[in-house]
């Protein structure tokens, strides 16, 4: 492995910037990477060899030039493929997209561009973002670079794959239910769900539009805030964007980083714990909590009732959203289409399309969601898991007012087998047992590297108040810094 | 097929309960929920981005400017406004909804409760009005190869996206009872004072032919005095004031039939023709469609504050009803009259008209008459007929002063509407003025004594209606003749006093 591929995103920019390496060496590094380890891993569905090149002699040029570079200038990223980018193949893990090409690029894919970063290809997803371990994509499962035979977490397990492989410094996760802190966590990287509304939605193909957000994954708690400073921040084309400037979560991490959080209110939820979780995971948060405490921060328990009826209440608004954002994928604009024989109605074409394109996991999640939102169903389960939604930021606020965070562990499990749950959707979905409740509340949350069991990783899971992502990051870093990096430590060589 | 009642004979046994939903497009700059333009007209599918076409990942951003209108139009029909209310996405499949969801508004529109006063024949009913809400308009599908222009049987189908996030204007009656029969004429009555509102608020162009204003109507007969409501239907495809009236006519009377003999009247989704006036059944509502209303996510509540909608209040223009009131006045018309212009759509035209010059009675004479027949006759609206305020009044001066007769004053008229053109000119180049040069008349009207004169002896004797040959010979020889003035040489010639 190259020297290069081995440095921090933040370093690299150093680097870039210094004139210690041009952008285009440290592209080269990152492809001969995917190159030579993408074939195990799996983490791209599309690598973009030339754009990422010309990308990375832009950022030379303009530095030959004396202009300003961004902070990530020059840094590899990998894109989840649900993100929109304009002339690039974009499929959100499903054949029914299979060959379209966005006229359009999303505006975190513009501001990644306008930063200097440079994109290396589209990463590997659970179709539509419908699952937690990857195996949902219609093209490939995707394998966790600590264990071949392990998933990478998911939705977002391509992206986090590639950062913990090496293949990239910065990757792009979205998350509806912890699709980003959960892929982080079982890989063990650093992956942070924004507040709702702090990054953009906008050429995210969605899922579930009250709930997804695109975060930052990095190596490094300052990595990924860095990122997050890119991404974030007000945008006109997306109504749910919040007009606020993004919270100083770089600051953050640096602060995080001088290991003191004296002062810091650190709530343990009850609920997020104990029965369903391994014993390992559990002991390594154990070990956390007391690291925390260890660094001065005040540490007590709180309880949130609510929690416990998230998975049920996601579970009625997510596929509910769902069933009506997917409805536009039926062959008449773009895409896959199926059955169009010049005999066929009209209805047959878009159902034969329909039956062919999704897989079945987003079948089951349309269907589900068709039914709650019908008419005499409505009020019993879309209104109900809204109400239930309501209790949840209520938990949050009470909560809130005793700790500055709370935390749990990010999943209840390490990385699982490959085909070990697919056949079993509840034991699937409880992989998001304690992401989803921030999901629901719209709240931010980070998964940081906390530990390993059975030699895999466990990521701790910090959540803040709406906007105060900055909290998410300096708890994080401070724990980063008395834990050092399990990657560049521990992790088997692939 | 049957023939079926008048309206007035079976209002003897069932009373008509209608209900209008009108959507208005309104004329706005740019879409609903994107930049693109609205111009109609254009090349197709060229006023579209990836949000108007529903590309993955595009989101909406509502148009404040289509929120204003709608306001504008809730205050002007004395609504309620929300101060809090919500989109909602209604989910079905068609190819011309690029997201097969339609961002709508359900339980929670913008404006509800108002009303919009109409007369007809003198009696003045209150049209409720349910609900105003805003929402986008969908593409334009054209199904070619079959028979009927529609989907079925159609050989392929083209999709115009263009008209798609146009923002549109829903307006919902509360149901109209006790019009009796009636109730055609005021349901034509409702949408004609409604597009002078939407006029008067200059929100829409509210261009029944070219789609801007298009209503559904919903008809449903209860037995007389039962108050027992009965089955209803509701009829698409009503573009225009006057198949408004007829569909509601129809729909009466084709119910009528079926409840007479005991059938019963399916609820369904029938579609107007404009041709010979009838509906055919659509898609029947006893297997519709679950539309799976829900919030729509995208977007944030609309939450109009009370500062915002008292501005808007302010900027509300003298309203068609107030107006009329003050030009009833100022043009000495009647209540009967300015009703009978309000109906046929001139109210304006006739101002315009007097205040271009013309004694008001004179200009009513104009647009309710021969203008008002030549615009039935093409199916237009006389506001679209191509004929001016201004000329109308320039034809009524010549009228006047004797330089044109009402005939020739119609052949002017006949001729704008044929090429357009200046009065003056017109009366100029073909020769349209009144002929009164005596000797041009005199000799034609010799000629014409010479040629017939066992009549001319008798209109000497005193048979002075006997003159009426000879002045159709005078003018066949000088068309542009005005008949008085050629009845007035003859009898001068004959000698005898014209009467």
């Amino acid at each position: 492995m190259s020297e290069l591929t081995y440095l921090g995103a933040a370093e690299i920019a150093v680097a870039i910037a210094a004139g210690d390496v041009s952008a285009e060496e440290v592209t080269r590094a990152h492809l001969d990477r995917i190159e030579q380890v993408d074939g195990m891993v799996r983490a791209f569905l599309h690598v973009d060899t030339d754009g990422a090149l010309d990308a990375a002699r832009r950022v030379d040029a303009d530095r030959a030039a004396g202009r300003d570079l961004g902070p990530l200038a020059g840094v590899p990223l990998a894109m989840k493929d649900v993100v929109v980018t304009q002339g690039l193949p974009t499929t959100a893990g499903s054949k029914i997209l299979e060959g379209w090409i966005p006229p359009y690029d999303a505006t975190i894919t513009r501001k990644i561009k306008d930063a200097g970063i440079v994109m290396l290809g589209k990463t590997n997803m659970d179709e539509f973002a419908m699952g937690s371990s990857t195996e949902n994509s219609a093209f490939h499962p995707t394998h966790n670079p600590w264990d071949l035979d392990r998933i990478p977490g998911g939705s977002s397990g391509g992206s986090s794959a590639a950062v913990s492989a090496f293949e990239a410094a910065l990757g792009i996760g979205t998350d509806t239910g912890g699709s980003i802190r959960q892929p982080a966590a079982v890989t063990g990287i650093v992956g942070h769900k924004p507040t709702y509304g702090g990054v953009s939605r906008y050429g995210l193909i969605a899922f579930s539009s009250s709930l997804d957000q695109a975060g930052p994954f990095g190596r490094t708690v300052l990595d990924a805030a860095l990122l997050h400073e890119v991404i974030g921040g007000h945008d006109p084309l997306d109504s749910t964007s919040i007009p606020q400037p993004v919270p100083p979560v770089a600051a953050a991490a640096r602060d995080g980083a001088r290991a003191d959080l004296t002062g810091v209110r650190v709530a343990v939820v009850r609920e997020l714990g104990g029965e369903g979780y391994q014993p390992g995971v559990l002991a390594a948060f154990q070990e956390a909590v007391s690291t925390l405490r260890a660094l001065g921060a005040t540490v007590l328990e709180v309880s949130c009732p609510h929690f416990d009826y998230a998975l049920a209440a996601y579970y009625l608004i997510a596929p509910s959203e769902c069933s009506s954002n997917l409805a536009r994928f039926d062959g008449v604009r773009y895409g896959l289409r199926v059955g169009d024989d010049g005999v066929r109605s009209l209805e047959d074409v878009m159902s034969l399309t329909r039956e062919a394109g999704f897989g079945p996991e987003v079948k089951r999640r349309i269907m589900i969601g068709t039914y709650a939102l019908s008419s005499g169903y409505y009020d019993a389960y879309y209104g109900q898991a809204q109400k239930v939604r309501t209790l949840i930021s209520r938990d949050f606020a009470a909560a809130f007012e005793q700790a500055d965070v709370l935390v749990s562990p990010s999943s209840p499990f390490v990385a699982f087998g490959i085909g070990e749950r697919i056949d079993d959707p509840m034991a699937m979905y409880v992989n998001d047992l304690c992401t989803l409740p921030a999901s629901l509340a719209g709240t931010p949350a980070i998964s940081v590297p906390c530990g390993l069991s059975e030699g895999l990783p466990v990521g701790l899971q910090v959540m803040a108040p709406a906007l105060a992502d900055d909290r998410c990051y300096r708890v994080a870093a401070a724990l980063e810094a008395d834990h050092g990096h399990p990657l560049t430590e521990e992790a088997p060589a692939l | 097929m049957t023939t079926l009642e008048s309206t007035v004979d079976i209002t003897g046994r069932y009373d008509p309960v209608i209900g209008l939903e009108t959507h208005v497009e309104l004329g706005t700059a740019s879409k609903m929920f994107c930049g693109c333009p609205t111009t109609f007209g254009a090349e197709p599918n060229t006023q579209v981005c990836p949000v108007c076409l529903g590309l993955p990942g595009s989101l909406p951003v509502p148009n404040e400017v289509a929120v204003e209108s709608t306001i504008r139009i809730g205050l002007a029909l004395h609504c309620e406004i929300a101060s809090w209310c919500r989109f909602a996405r209604k989910n079905y499949f068609y190819p011309d909804m690029p997201k097969n969801f339609q961002i709508s508004q359900y339980d929670e529109p913008l404006c509800t409760d108002g009303y919009l006063d109409v007369t007809v024949e003198g009696r003045t009913v209150r049209v409720e009005i349910e609900r105003v809400h805003l929402e986008e308009d969908t593409g334009k599908s054209l199904h070619v190869g079959g028979a009927t222009g529609r989907i079925h049987g159609a050989d392929h189908s083209l999709v115009d996206y263009n008209r798609a996030g146009i923002p549109l204007v829903e307006i919902v009656t509360k149901p109209v009872t006790g019009t009796g029969a009636l109730a055609p004429e005021i349901g034509r009555a409702y949408v004609t004072e409604l597009r002078e509102l939407l006029r008067s608020l200059g929100v829409s162009d509210v261009r029944m032919e070219q789609g801007s204003l298009r209503c559904d109507v919903n008809v449903s007969l209860s037995p007389a005095g039962s108050g027992v409501w009965g089955t209803r239907s509701e009829t698409k495809n009503v573009n225009s004031l006057r198949s408004v009236e007829r569909a509601i006519r129809y729909e009466m009377s084709r119910q009528a039939e079926l409840l007479d003999r005991g059938a019963r009247v399916v609820q369904e989704t029938r579609h107007f023709h404009e041709d010979n006036g009838r509906t055919t059944p659509g898609r029947s509502k006893e297997e519709a469609t679950d539309y799976r209303y829900f919030p729509e996510p995208d977007l944030v509540p609309l939450a109009p504050d009370a500062g915002w909608v008292n501005r808007l209040r302010a900027t509300l223009p003298e309203l068609p009803a107030q107006r009329r009131a003050r030009l009833a006045g100022e043009l000495g018309a009647t209540d009967f009259e300015m009703e009978s212009m309000a109906n046929a759509g001139v109210v304006e035209l006739v101002a315009a008209t007097a205040a271009a010059g013309a004694p008001p009675a004179e200009a009513r004479n104009w647009w309710l008459g021969y203008l008002a027949q030549e615009a039935n006759k093409r199916e237009l609206e006389p506001a679209d007929l191509g004929v001016t305020p201004e000329q109308v009044a320039r034809i009524i001066a010549l009228v006047d002063e004797g330089t044109l007769s009402v005939a020739l004053g119609r052949q002017v008229i006949d001729v704008i509407l044929e090429a357009g053109g200046d009065v003056d000119t017109i009366v100029a180049e073909r020769g349209l003025q009144v002929v009164s040069d005596s000797d041009a008349l005199g000799q034609a009207a010799d000629e014409a004594i010479a040629a017939k004169p066992d009549i001319a002896e008798k209109v000497r004797a005193g048979k002075i209606n006997a003159v009426g040959p000879l002045i159709g010979d005078v003018r066949r020889a000088v068309p542009q003749a005005d008949a008085a003035t050629v009845r007035t040489i003859l009898l001068e010639k004959l000698g005898v006093s014209g009467g």
